[in-house]
């Protein structure tokens, strides 16, 4: 490079350029801000579909179940299914070591103060993971209704949990969240005796509000009510994936989750 | 909070611009941010404020084009600019519409300061590659 002005020439006998002269007045983009994340998220994306592994990535306020329904799940499907999962939480082990009781492998990511988990920390836990043997990976998001939607980590599906202390009005007030999701699971039903200002129609209804085009469904973990519904619906969301790569056509490529 | 590490990332995709186009200093850097991007302008604005030192883009302006949420109704087949809470047709009231512009997070135009001669003499003593 030419120490005077800055230019590509390596020979010193150039004529100098106008100072201004090689650089362009502006530079116009349309590039997403997060396409970096989104460049290790398609990197994540490509080694689950390479190993045959569904990626279901769990959004919630802290508190809401999410932990409870991978432990349902895992006892629910222990022996047809192979369940691996990755906990994000900003501190402790405690539902990892939740997880790993029900000898299942559980990868803790604490993430300090940071509020998501990105494609990248998920991709520094995959070694640890042998992802052959694993047909459903859980990501349990950090509890929080705000940043994990803007994320994309890779995953196939978003599910994203809504318990019934928390309110009905919660899609409309943490609308990027919910619009993201692929299925809506109001959790903890079983307070609705005493919770009584909850109404599913409305915590629906808010879900519509928002753009929530995703089917609705109600659990109660500990009464084991709604339970049977939710892994029809985890169970035939691996079948749609494997179903849609065995066939693979160029128009299917919009598998993504809806970026945000 | 997730606002720092979008800035960041941000400033990454400037600063290789910047080299690529043998460029030594931004005077303005503009966004387009979707009220339905889950990012906030004024939290942005102060990440950046922080980030930039340094930086590029150290005396440039971050200028943050909010875009409109407007949703496009399959049965009237109208197009409504509609609250971030409330994506509904206005018109037929129909809940299944799709989101034509709301949810951007683009990085849009990046002006450039000429270089001067002081500028090239100033990256020649602190150049690192």
């Amino acid at each position: 490079m030419c120490n005077t002005c800055g230019c590509d020439a390596n020979d010193h006998q150039h004529k100098h350029h106008a100072p201004s002269a090689l650089v362009p007045e502006s530079a116009e983009l349309y590039t997403a801000i997060l396409q970096p994340d989104e460049i290790v998220a398609a990197r994540n994306r490509q080694q689950f579909e390479h190993h045959r592994v569904l990626v279901v990535n769990l959004m919630s306020s802290p508190g809401s179940g999410k932990t409870q329904l991978i432990e349902q799940t895992i006892q629910t499907l222990n022996d047809e299914i192979t369940i691996a999962v990755i906990e994000g939480d900003l501190d402790t082990e405690n539902d990892a070591l939740r997880i790993r009781r029900h000898g299942v492998q559980a990868e803790q990511i604490t993430t300090g103060t940071a509020c998501h988990l990105d494609a990248a920390m998920i991709e520094t836990v995959l070694p640890r993971f042998s992802l052959d043997t694993i047909d459903i990976l859980f990501i349990e998001n950090v509890g929080n209704l705000i940043c994990p939607a803007c994320f994309d980590l890779g995953q196939d599906v978003n599910v994203v949990l809504l318990s019934v202390p928390e309110g009905d009005d919660k899609p409309e007030k943490y609308p990027v969240m919910f619009r993201a999701a692929d299925l809506m699971l109001i959790t903890k039903t079983d307070y609705l005796p005493v919770a009584t200002t909850f109404s599913i129609q409305r915590a629906t209804q808010s879900f519509r509000n928002v753009g929530g085009r995703a089917p609705v469904q109600e659990l109660a973990a500990p009464l084991d009510r709604g339970v049977s519904a939710w892994i029809d619906w985890l169970l035939s969301a691996y079948a749609q994936k494997f179903t849609v790569l065995s066939t693979p056509s160029p128009s299917e490529t919009a598998d993504a989750p809806p970026k945000c | 909070m997730h606002e720092f590490s979008i800035c960041q990332s941000v400033l990454e995709q400037v600063e290789q611009m910047t080299r690529r186009q043998h460029a030594r200093r931004v005077t303005r850097i503009v966004l387009s941010v979707g009220p339905l991007s889950g990012v906030v302008d004024v939290l942005l604005q102060r990440a950046f404020d922080a980030l930039r030192l340094g930086s590029v883009a150290e005396t440039a302006v971050l200028d943050i084009h909010t875009s409109a949420v407007i949703v496009a109704c399959p049965s009237c087949k109208k197009e409504s600019r509609v609250p971030t809470n409330r994506l509904v047709c206005p018109h037929c009231q129909q809940w299944q519409t799709t989101l034509v512009s709301g949810d951007e997070l683009v990085l849009l135009r990046i002006v450039f300061a000429p270089n001067t001669l002081s500028d090239n003499g100033h990256s020649v003593e602190n150049e690192h590659v």
